[in-house]
């Protein structure tokens, strides 16, 4: 089976820096992955160069069909006159010439998609006036109306509530089911610890992948950070932790998201 | 007012109106707010010095009006301040000033390019007028998609191939012949209230992106009429009723929002 996504040992560097360091993974059909870092470990980075928004320097993306993108945030003024379902059609039609005549196969289609992220009750309202939670099913409406066999999401349950959350990772995991790699990035893996079975952690601007249990240990992070990590299970949440002697000589305990 | 030697300024206030109030819709989605504001500035000294030259002054002010757009361009390259910008605008005003004391004109012409005078439109001004009133709303529509496509979020229009660059320059371009023609009749520092009071009262009153341009024309379409008709009872400049009644249009359109649940 032909890989949705293949990363190969990619290298980004911004600004003179080397944000991302031989980079490299790899996405079935149907996968549901994890992209966890912390804040600036290159996960907005990572998404923008599959994308082909940044160049690598070295390295290459390849990839399996069409990609969907749900950006970190939108910025929109309460205002404008775009109400959710203009902004779903616009990904099927946005980049298009010609006469904006309506058609009913595509209302068809856009109707079919705000059903599916449940934004039914929501359709009509201006997109700029809708919750962060409504306005993300809007995006991954929009982002799946091209039909993607990858779809990338950058932070989409930041700033959501816990339920918001949960419901839109149940969404999302029923977009995998039907054979869409969904690769969503977040600085906190435990909202997504049941859905995901593949991760990439970043850190260091380097990166380790796998099946969550191999890549989420002690010895395997504390490789990537340069430093020892424990890995601590409690209740079902995973708290990674850098253990260190502070100046005064107790234990100084820091979780890293 | 309707008498026959002012049908050519009804007529070119309604091309006037189409295309300011399509284009208008662009400028508020697009957030051009400061170029709309800016290139009727920048072509004003095209209408004196195309007077002092002795040619039609649409060509003066459509050449100055598309030299702004490419100032524009390149003050956005460069990223300079805005201190830069607003002396740029106020030299070019000084210009226009200049150009127009030098044709011995000075304070009637002054007035008429500042605040509009429609009742001064002429057989000379149709055919340009033509042009923008059908070219400027066909041209919009047909990129109807993408501009706002690229508006909303540039990104994910870019990753299907579209240029926002490019259709910036496109859309300042139209915007830019629009203002030429639009200039004597608004009046350069008004034009802009033609342009953005419509679409931002029409966006109050309506969600969906087609239904608020025709809204926005249609508001656009009543307010220059309006003017035309009172500047002719009154004597008084067209651009000053353009200002206050699209004012006035947004402010109703705000309330209306606001009183209605
Ligand atoms: N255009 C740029 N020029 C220089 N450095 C940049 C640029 N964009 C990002 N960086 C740097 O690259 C690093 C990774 O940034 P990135 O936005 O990918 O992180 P992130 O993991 O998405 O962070 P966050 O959780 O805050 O969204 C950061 O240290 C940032 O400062
Ligand atoms: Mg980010």
């Amino acid at each position: 089976m032909t890989p949705a996504l293949n990363v190969e040992g990619i290298s980004v560097a911004l600004g003179g820096r080397e944000v991302l360091r031989d980079v490299g993974f790899s996405l079935a059909p149907g996968a549901f992955c994890g992209l966890i870092g912390a804040n600036g470990s290159g996960k907005t980075t990572l998404l923008r160069t599959i994308l082909g928004f940044t160049a690598p320097s070295a390295g290459r993306v390849t990839l399996g069909g069409a990609v969907g993108y749900v950006p970190q945030k939108l910025q929109l003024d309460p205002d404008m006159p775009i109400r959710a379902r203009d902004f779903v059609e616009l990904g099927l039609n946005g980049h298009r010439f010609g006469f904006p005549f309506p058609s009913r196969a595509r209302r068809a289609r856009v109707e079919e998609l705000l059903s599916a992220v449940d934004a039914k009750t929501f359709a009509d309202q201006r997109i700029g006036e809708l919750s962060g939670g409504q306005q993300q099913r809007v995006l991954i409406a929009h982002a799946l109306i091209r039909e993607p066999k990858l779809l990338l999401l950058d932070e989409p349950l930041a700033n959501l509530d816990l339920r918001a959350a949960a419901e839109i990772i149940a969404l999302l995991k029923r977009v995998a089911a039907q054979g869409v790699a969904v690769l969503i990035s977040a600085h906190d893996m435990n909202p997504l610890l049941r859905a995901m079975d593949r991760i990439v952690y970043l850190a260091n601007g380097r990166a380790a992948s796998g099946k969550t249990q191999d890549v989420v240990r002690t010895e395997v992070l504390s490789a990537l950070y340069g430093y020892h990590i424990d890995v601590i299970r409690v209740h079902e949440r995973i708290l990674v932790v850098a253990g260190e002697h502070g100046a005064h000589g107790h234990e100084h305990v820091a979780a890293i998201p | 007012m309707f008498e026959p030697y002012m049908l050519d300024a009804w007529i070119v206030a309604t091309l006037v109106a189409l295309a300011a109030g399509c284009a208008g819709y662009f400028v508020v989605l697009r957030g051009a707010g400061f170029a709309a504001h800016a290139l009727p500035m920048a072509a004003f000294p095209g209408a004196a010095l195309a007077g002092l030259l002795g040619i039609a002054r649409f060509y003066g002010l459509a050449v100055f009006a598309l030299g702004g757009v490419a100032g524009l361009a390149w003050l956005k390259r460069a990223q300079r301040p805005d201190a830069a910008t607003a002396l740029v605008l106020v030299a070019m005003l000084g210009l226009g000033a200049l150009f127009l004391s030098l044709s011995g004109q000075y304070s009637n012409a002054v007035y008429a390019l500042l605040f509009g005078q429609i009742l001064g439109v002429g057989a000379a001004d149709l055919p340009p007028a033509f042009g923008i009133g059908i070219g400027v709303p066909v041209v919009l529509l047909l990129c109807f998609r993408p501009l706002t496509y690229s508006a909303l979020v540039p990104d994910l229009a870019a990753t299907r191939g579209l240029s926002g660059a490019g259709l910036d320059l496109l859309f300042l371009g139209l915007l830019a012949v629009t203002s030429a023609v639009a200039l004597p009749i608004a009046g350069a520092l008004l034009v802009f209230t033609l342009m953005v009071g419509p679409a931002a009262a029409a966006r109050n009153l309506v969600r969906a992106p087609l239904p608020a341009l025709g809204v926005s024309i249609i508001l656009a379409l009543l307010i220059a009429w309006a003017a035309l008709a009172l500047a002719y009872l009154t004597g008084l400049p067209s651009g000053f009723f353009v200002g206050t009644l699209s004012a006035a249009a947004y402010l109703a359109a705000r309330l209306t929002r606001r009183l209605s649940p």
